[in-house]
């Protein structure tokens, strides 16, 4: 930045904005496959979904699609209350598997950042292994893994605790709603690598002398746990609960390889995603579609933005206090 | 006496200490890891296994079928019998109410043995037997040649693209002097978090007034036009490449797509790495947009798609899904083995700079 600077106010004038109209030129040029792509599949597409909404509109019968102002949105807002259940299931979800999946990458993170593990490498290799398995196999091994009849979970629960886990009468993870989110936060462990990589590397970015200095005071373990390591990683935490809240307002896979949308068991997995694409893509009602997309968005926004505004309560930037 | 020894008794030493930590911290470790796996021994253990072994009472947790004999050109079960307080397993050859008559399989030549008890009340010896043939079958109902193709072929193909416009808008972003470039930045990196239902269905629409649902195309074509996260990636590491080389270039009469090719891309080879693995994995897992664009299209599926079909339509099939299943995770694991340093840097870069 320095020398761009230095080199501006060295040249003449004249010829700095030619050599800087040439430069933008071809910036532009550079940029332009994502202008064009930009356009053509974020920023028309969302406007065009909006037009959408107003409309009563299926795709196999184009010609017929009427203009029907905000009733869309009335419809998904008061009269449909599949809607608002359908958010209130993801958002319930959310609040169970969000903090068990953060929770266990970080614990992992901490565990392989310890100086008291032997095999670090080998560790963080098996535990990031699942994260590229595709997710469709993941499930379907959960599955099988947990069903209540022949499933190891079941039969290591019963055997190791004695509760009756295995049969009808036991632990039906995938059948029991009370369990189902549960059995799906599992499944969403597989996938702890990226996480559990990204806190790890906040957790080396932590300046060794804070510990030490901790240490000479006498500070336990955990005392340094709960007043170094964990302020110093807010801003990991930060960034990867954002992109656990966007990702889990996305649900679809599980719940559509498992029960293809039926929502089973007692329709607690129909989630926001799956009634957006039972909508849109088992009945074609587009119009409909677009304007639950469109809610979706308006929700994803409120979070990010709620999330960001908290953050100056919790989140520790270095930066700020130079 | 006791007060002394107290005071005598030296606290362990500090490296013994660390050590007894060392071992318990890493044997929990190993515990998490055991449990965190135990679904894929399930899986594999599973795929081995006969269709029949699931609903048998009594079978065990390991691949294995009921153990039988041959004698005089019949074949008999074999039965756990307790005889003289050993349990010995023995083929069943004349059933009886109180008593039954068995061979002993091993010393078949002493004849008939007699045995007083109800031959219900034992149990079957089940022996060691994976059906390794199983992967063959779920191979071939599942048509895996031809889902693999399309999966590599789709992913083959985006991960060029976007990899390729990616480095040419990243390059844009990291060396020129744009107006509101930091407006354009930040655009483009809220495309990432940008939920893709909002912008689907005019999309979906037009890609079906234009006859590209029920193709690649509309899979294909949009990854061309580069992809946030791996311009951000590249952008990070063009931005860490000194100028002195391109200025040179530069100078020299090179004009900044000649820089481009003959300079940048060659430097930025790792990062260019990193990012086609992630796409590539990207496109092998995804299944969203093939869900959707090929629906009805069964030739053109992608492993993800096809396998969720298969297992709707094989449901009952425990270990054949098992097999499918271990399939599709074997290719991912074995590159993720060999390329597994540049696939963790390239997860920091993106998690912790952004």
């Amino acid at each position: 930045m320095n020398g761009i600077a230095l080199r501006r106010a060295v040249k003449p004038k004249k010829v700095t904005s030619r050599i800087l109209r040439n430069e933008a030129k071809w910036g532009f040029l550079f940029l332009s496959p994502w202008i064009i792509g930009f356009l053509a599949f974020y920023f028309l597409p969302m406007l065009a979904s909006f037009g959408f909404s107003l409309l009563n509109f299926n795709p196999a019968v184009p010609d017929e699609a009427t203009f029907i102002g905000f009733q869309n949105w009335q419809r998904a807002l008061s009269v449909d209350k599949e809607v608002f259940l359908s958010f209130m299931r993801t958002m319930r979800f959310a609040a169970i598997s969000l903090p068990i999946g953060l929770g266990f990458a970080l614990l992992l993170s901490i565990i392989l950042n310890s100086k008291n593990v032997i095999g670090k490498t080998l560790y963080r290799t098996l535990f990031y292994m699942p994260s590229m398995i595709p997710v469709v196999a993941t499930v379907l091994i959960w599955n099988g893994v947990l069903n209540e009849q022949t499933g190891w979970i079941n039969v290591l629960i019963q055997s190791v605790t004695g509760i009756q886990a295995v049969g009808t009468e036991g632990l039906r993870w995938l059948a029991d709603p009370k369990l189902v989110y549960y059995a799906y936060t599992m499944f969403g462990l597989w996938g702890v690598g990226n996480a559990m990589i990204i806190f790890l590397a906040g957790l080396q970015g932590v300046p060794t002398e804070m510990y030490e200095a901790a240490e000479i005071d006498g500070a336990s373990w955990l005392q340094r746990l709960f007043s170094i390591t964990f302020p110093m990683i807010t801003p990991v935490i930060f960034y990867q609960l954002v992109l656990g809240v966007i990702g889990v307002l996305q649900y679809f896979l599980a719940p559509f390889v498992l029960n293809q949308g039926t929502g089973a068991p007692e329709g607690m997995t129909r989630f926001y995603m799956v009634y957006f694409y039972k909508q849109s893509f088992t009945f074609f009602n587009m119009g409909y579609g677009a304007t639950l997309a469109w809610l979706m968005f308006i929700f994803a926004l409120i979070v990010t933005i709620l999330l960001f505004g908290s953050a100056k309560y919790w989140v520790y930037y270095a930066s700020e206090e130079r | 006496m006791s007060e002394k020894m107290k005071k005598v008794r030296k606290p362990l030493p500090r490296r013994v200490r660390n050590r007894i930590t060392a071992i318990l911290v890493t044997s929990l470790t190993l515990g998490i890891l055991i449990l965190f796996l135990i679904p894929m021994v399930y899986g594999m253990v599973t795929a081995l296994k006969t269709d029949g072994q699931f609903s048998k009472v009594g079978a065990p947790w390991w691949p294995a079928t009921e153990e039988q004999f041959e004698y005089e050109g019949k074949s008999y079960d074999i039965y756990k019998v307790p005889v003289d307080g050993e349990i010995k397993n023995l083929a069943l050859v004349v059933k009886g109410r109180q008593q039954s008559q068995f061979i002993d399989p091993d010393n078949a030549e002493e004849g008939l043995i007699v045995w007083e008890g109800a031959w219900r009340s034992l149990e079957r010896s089940w022996e060691f037997d994976p059906q390794w043939n199983n992967f063959s079958k779920a191979w071939n109902t599942i048509n895996f040649p031809r889902l693999l193709g399309n999966t590599v072929k789709y992913a083959g193909i985006t991960t060029f693209g976007a990899v390729l416009s990616s480095a040419l808008v990243a390059y844009g972003f990291a060396r020129f002097r744009i107006p509101n470039k930091k407006v354009l930045f930040m655009l483009m990196l809220s495309t990432v978090i940008l939920p893709g239902a909002v912008t689907l269905i005019p999309t979906y629409f037009v890609f079906l007034r234009i006859g590209w649902v029920g193709t690649w195309l509309p899979l294909i074509v949009p990854a061309f036009f580069s992809w946030g996260t791996n311009v951000f990636l590249i952008r990070q590491f063009i931005m860490s490449i000194p100028r002195d080389l391109d200025e040179a270039a530069m100078i020299d009469g090179a004009n900044p797509l000649r820089i481009f090719f003959s300079i940048i891309l060659p430097q930025s080879v790792p990062a260019l790495t990193a990012v086609s693995l992630f796409h590539f994995f990207w496109a092998w897992n995804d299944f969203f947009g093939p869900l959707i664009y090929l629906a009805g299209n069964p030739e053109k599926y992608p492993i993800t798609v096809g396998l969720t079909a298969f297992n709707r339509l094989y449901s009952q099939s425990t270990n054949l899904i098992q097999a499918s299943a271990l399939i599709t995770a074997v290719i991912p694991l074995i590159i993720f083995f060999f390329a597994q340093r540049v696939f963790m840097q390239g997860v920091v870069i993106t998690g912790v700079e952004k």
